[in-house]
């Protein structure tokens, strides 16, 4: 019964995806409904598989298995939910649901967002369910697909090139890795993730064709991921996007790209592979070095917040290839704990940004100046989250980095000198972190002013007044009717409940250490 | 001895490998357009090159000397070598994507020549770098016109700073 949940968690949202446009047609506003009733149900769909594999147990040892018509392994294709896709499942599920929550105040709207938004959600469901690697690339495509439509959703010039630009390196990074399936079939012949892994055994690791299949396959994905100097197209596609599609993508696509790498890396290529093939690792543990120092050193030095907190990503997912290549079973804990831990936190960081912008128009770092005065919630959310990132503890930021970094120290221990430079560059990286979003506190409550002095004369004496009191008494929330005059917009309460969730979880998720350790535990007992 | 001579060698895998040769070549042109072309529509078609080598890739590792089409009559055991038809199909499917990847690209190049007249990436990057200064200088009179005091005597001294 339980495993009939897995196609219909790809199949609800993409079937639901042609409503809105069908629908549309005669219903002007029907598009957010349908979402919204797609959303709750996703919630429910997941929570019932986590349920299945963390609580009840799954029913083999793989996971939950579904098989696609009936046809059986290794001909046909598989759904398979283990402890870690269906982590991801929550995530992509609970995401989804919030992302709706601010497009239905901020926008965009129309039917044919929430069209693209739902055939984008039941692509990352399917890229976190699939068992098959020429599947995975067609949802990698249709996530891509719709992702560049998103982005150009907000219909300005500047974003429809920032998706032109995405689209071509997102697509050369889906045709390298079907190259490297390719590869990987024509050496084994078998598509299916849990057969290729004896099959590759079976042909030997230090086959040629099998290394360059895996080399297509990172290199293809890393694009997806960003990782430097793979990363350009990063920055401009979150810049431009709406401000609602940034907050799920920055939270899921790149995360999606990043799961499906490690699944490749640890379920069909296996950690024998990696330790058979020292110059991949090698190349990997480099690239990954190289991301987190330059992401971070470039996120420093940005005045445009979204651009900031791209190349912040740019970072952070460096760390989690480093853990991935890293192989041992702390390091590959952290990944797994930073993947989900970066995914909620990035999200949450762009909800913020987009309320930010919302109500108070602020886009860049210099206009932060003195709003923790006039929204000190929202303010508050937004520091406490960019804390999390640095690492502060307790943090589910921390949980994650710590575990990496812990893992690190042990490779080194264990005679991989190369451990140690991924330590040590995580904690330069730490310290930029802390720089940049150092700087955001540091505008939001110490820059600027007081409202009087700076300003002429007597508007800003008579907004003095009402402006305090309103501003330390009250929720910023629902509250602002001042708004008039400052030029505020009310921050919509659904979003900004939304925002507080996501920061408490952040913070609470950081006491989850051992919790995480033991929900993992069977999974990283298979592959490592 | 002959065979391990360089040139006989190349030869020999042009003769009897010249599928994959040319998957090599259009794979290099296609990705040197992408990235060598400043014209959009032009890196897209360099795009369209790299996937159908990717295709030809998969077409070509498909062919069995001698095979034939994998239909087994009912109850007739198979005599001859059957082609595995996955490789086709594989190909049907990334060919399905490829055309919706270009159907996406293309409006997008609508959408920006209707934007800015130009498709070239160059002359794109000048006018998107104007009009990023725009906003910013304009957008600071409409913010302080519609009476935001804080904001207005923050963000103009945050940026001159």
């Amino acid at each position: 019964m339980s495993d009939l949940l897995l196609p219909l968690a790809i199949v609800v949202p993409i079937l639901a995806a042609t409503l809105p446009l069908l629908l549309g047609r005669r219903y002007d506003r029907i598009g957010w409904p349908i979402a919204a009733a797609t959303a709750v149900s996703l919630v429910g769909i997941a929570a019932w598989i986590a349920r299945t594999v963390f609580v009840v147990g799954a029913p083999t040892e793989y996971g939950i298995v579904h098989e696609l018509g009936g046809w059986q392994r290794p001909y046909g294709i598989e759904l398979v939910a283990d402890e870690l896709s269906a982590a991801l499942v929550v995530l992509v599920a609970l995401v989804a649901a919030g992302t709706l929550v601010l497009s239905r105040v901020i926008g965009p709207r129309g039917n044919a967002f929430y069209s693209g938004y739902l055939l984008l959600t039941g692509g990352l469901m399917g890229i976190t369910l699939t068992g098959d690697l020429f599947n995975l690339f067609v949802f990698l495509e249709i996530v891509g697909l719709t992702t560049y439509a998103l982005v150009a959703a907000d219909r300005s010039g500047a974003s429809a090139y920032a998706s032109i630009k995405y689209l071509i390196v997102g697509t050369v990074g889906a045709s390298l890795y079907l190259i490297g399936v390719g590869y990987t079939f024509l050496a084994t012949g078998s598509l299916n993730m849990i057969d290729l892994q004896s099959a590759i055994a079976g042909v030997g690791y230090g086959d040629p064709l099998i290394r360059a299949g895996y080399a297509f396959i990172v290199v293809g994905l890393s694009l997806k991921i960003a990782v430097f100097p793979l990363h350009v197209w990063q920055p401009d596609a979150y810049q431009r996007a709406p401000d609602a599609v940034t907050a799920f993508i920055a939270a899921l696509v790149s995360t999606s790209a990043a799961y499906a790498l490690l699944r490749i890396t640890y379920t069909v290529f296996t950690v024998e592979f990696l330790a058979a093939n020292d110059a991949i690792t090698n190349a990997m543990l480099l690239a990954a070095g190289v991301s987190i120092l330059v992401g971070s050193a470039l996120a420093a030095m940005q005045s445009d917040l979204k651009r900031l907190f791209a190349y912040s990503s740019v970072a952070q997912f460096g760390m989690i290839v480093a853990a991935i290549a890293l192989a041992n079973e702390t390091a590959l804990l952290g990944g797994i704990v930073h993947l989900l831990g970066h995914g909620l936190l990035k999200f949450g960081l762009f909800l913020a940004v987009a309320l930010l912008a919302y109500g108070y128009g602020a886009r860049r770092v210099a206009d932060l100046a003195s709003l923790a005065r006039r929204a000190p919630y929202l303010s508050g959310a937004f520091v406490v989250l960019g804390l999390a990132l640095v690492g502060i503890p307790p943090s589910v930021g921390l949980l994650g980095k710590w575990y990496i970094a812990l893992g690190a120290v042990r490779a080194a221990g264990s005679g991989d000198p190369a451990g140690l430079g991924i330590a040590a560059v995580m904690l330069a990286s730490t310290l930029f972190t802390l720089a940049y979003v150092a700087r955001v506190i540091e505008q939001l409550y110490f820059a600027g002013a007081d409202p009087g002095p700076g300003d002429a004369g007597s508007s800003a004496s008579v907004a003095d007044a009402p402006t305090q009191p309103n501003a330390s008494t009250q929720s910023d929330a629902p509250a602002q009717p001042d708004g008039g005059h400052t030029g505020a917009r009310d921050v919509p309460t659904g979003a900004f409940v939304v925002l507080v969730v996501v920061t408490l979880a952040a913070v609470g998720l950081g006491f989850a250490g051992f919790a995480a350790a033991d929900l993992f535990e069977p999974f990283l007992g298979r592959m490592i | 001895m002959t065979d391990h001579l360089p040139i006989q060698l190349a030869l020999d895998v042009l003769a009897t490998r010249h599928a994959y040769a040319v998957f090599t070549v259009l794979l290099c042109i296609g990705l040197y357009m992408m990235i060598a072309n400043p014209h959009l529509v032009k890196k897209i078609i360099g795009l369209n090159l790299f996937q159908t080598a990717i295709f030809l890739f998969f077409i070509a590792s498909a062919y069995v000397h001698g095979g034939s089409i994998p239909i087994v009559e009912s109850g007739g055991a198979p005599e001859a070598t059957l082609v595995s038809p996955l490789p086709q199909v594989i190909v049907l499917t990334a060919i399905v994507v490829g055309v919706s990847l270009t159907a996406v690209g293309l409006a997008l190049c609508v959408r920006i020549y209707t934007e800015y007249g130009t498709l070239r990436t160059d002359a794109l990057r000048e006018a998107m770098a104007e009009e990023d200064d725009l906003p910013a200088a304009g957008g600071d009179s409409p913010s302080a016109g519609g009476g935001s005091p804080s904001a207005g005597g923050g963000s103009p001294g945050g940026e001159r700073a």
